[in-house]
């Protein structure tokens, strides 16, 4: 089969893109393509990937100018004139070649309070939580999330503003303010309210475009701002 | 400013933006209705001016705007120039009060007992 014309960035937050060649195969996804430029062609390609199989969310980069997760993206969907353009994830501070620094983005889930924090213990019965109620059904359309970071690599939100929490953090919040066992609700609330939080979001629709677990971010968020607005309105934040 | 605050100004931008959605709908069908038939500027100011009922309206109308504008400015701002602070605050609250005033300046003029 013919070559592949890859262009892969080099460097850090500085450097270039350098090209590759790489034999075309069917059924071959961009980690493929990434994994034998780093083993045939330059074995000093930082690259980040583990289950191979779209569960880990490590694998994300930028695919010819959009985010995307390389371990389930076919070469024969994003590169139509057989040349691809590989770059590290948006909106994250870049540590060598593909891989990017994820420490902001995760202490943006810790910011946005995305840990449970219930009031049993292991003696008590099991909680019992309706499976059709209102709730339930929340947390069921967001809870897939991987912690891919695609939707924060989309957001221009968090290119614009820096202390954004993003939208993976704050669909986060939305799960478990929708968790009926979770007791830090308000506190929750206040974390994600205002210029940092759910009410900077846009409304852009780029995180729901580009989840790859077809999550609906935005919905999320647009629930947050009504109730954290409902909550400020009644004093309990 | 705090959080709660941003809340509640985010709240505002909604609310005045339902506003201006029925206002400006208000304002075009009348503006068309009052040019179709020729009127001169004198023979609109006379049927304006005086009127309580399109007084309280165009009021409406400016509070508004003097509310959605700033706050919306406030978040542009923000983010084309990296800008937050109570610099910026301040600088958007005085926009919304010169539109206020701006704004009602016009309102008495065409609706309010004579003109400026």
């Amino acid at each position: 089969m013919e070559n592949l014309q890859v262009r892969i960035w080099r460097g850090g937050e500085e450097g270039e893109f350098q090209e590759f060649a790489v034999p075309r195969q069917e059924s071959q996804t961009v980690l493929d393509v990434v994994t034998y430029v780093q083993r045939k062609c330059d074995p000093t390609l930082a690259y980040r990937f583990a289950c191979r199989v779209g569960v880990c969310g490590s694998c994300a980069m930028t695919v010819n100018g959009v985010s995307r997760w390389t371990c389930r993206t076919h070469v024969s969907k994003v590169a139509a004139d057989n040349t691809l353009e590989i770059a590290p994830l948006r909106n994250l501070p870049v540590i060598k070649d593909l891989v990017t620094d994820m420490q902001e983005f995760f202490d943006k889930w810790a910011r946005a309070r995305g840990s449970f924090t219930g009031s049993k213990t292991r003696k008590d019965a099991f909680a019992r939580v309706e499976p059709q109620s209102k709730e339930r059904k929340r947390v069921d359309a967001g809870i897939e999330c991987i912690g891919c970071g695609v939707c924060y690599s989309a957001c221009d939100v968090v290119t614009w503003n820096k202390d954004y929490l993003g939208p993976a953090a704050l669909n986060r919040a939305w799960t478990l303010i929708n968790d009926v066992r979770d007791t830090k609700h308000a506190e929750r609330l206040a974390a994600v309210a205002g210029d940092a939080g759910c009410h900077a979001c846009h409304t852009h629709l780029s995180c729901t475009e580009r989840c790859p677990k077809g999550l609906s971010q935005t919905a999320g968020i647009a629930g947050l701002k009504r109730a954290v607005l409902a909550a400020t309105l009644n004093g309990e934040i | 400013m705090s959080p709660r605050h941003q809340v509640l100004l985010w709240g505002a931008q909604r609310f005045s933006a339902m506003v201006l959605a029925l206002c400006v709908v208000v304002h075009l069908v009348t503006m068309i209705y009052a040019v179709r038939s020729g009127l001169s500027a004198a023979e609109i100011l006379g049927r304006t001016q005086g009127s309580a009922g399109w007084f309280a309206f165009y009021t409406l109308f400016v509070v508004a705007v003097s509310v959605h504008a700033p706050i919306g400015l406030r978040t542009i701002l923000s983010e084309t120039l990296e800008w937050r602070g109570r610099g910026l605050d301040v600088l958007t609250g005085v926009m919304g009060l010169a539109l206020m005033l701006w704004g009602m300046r016009a309102v008495v003029a065409v609706f309010g007992g004579g003109g400026t």
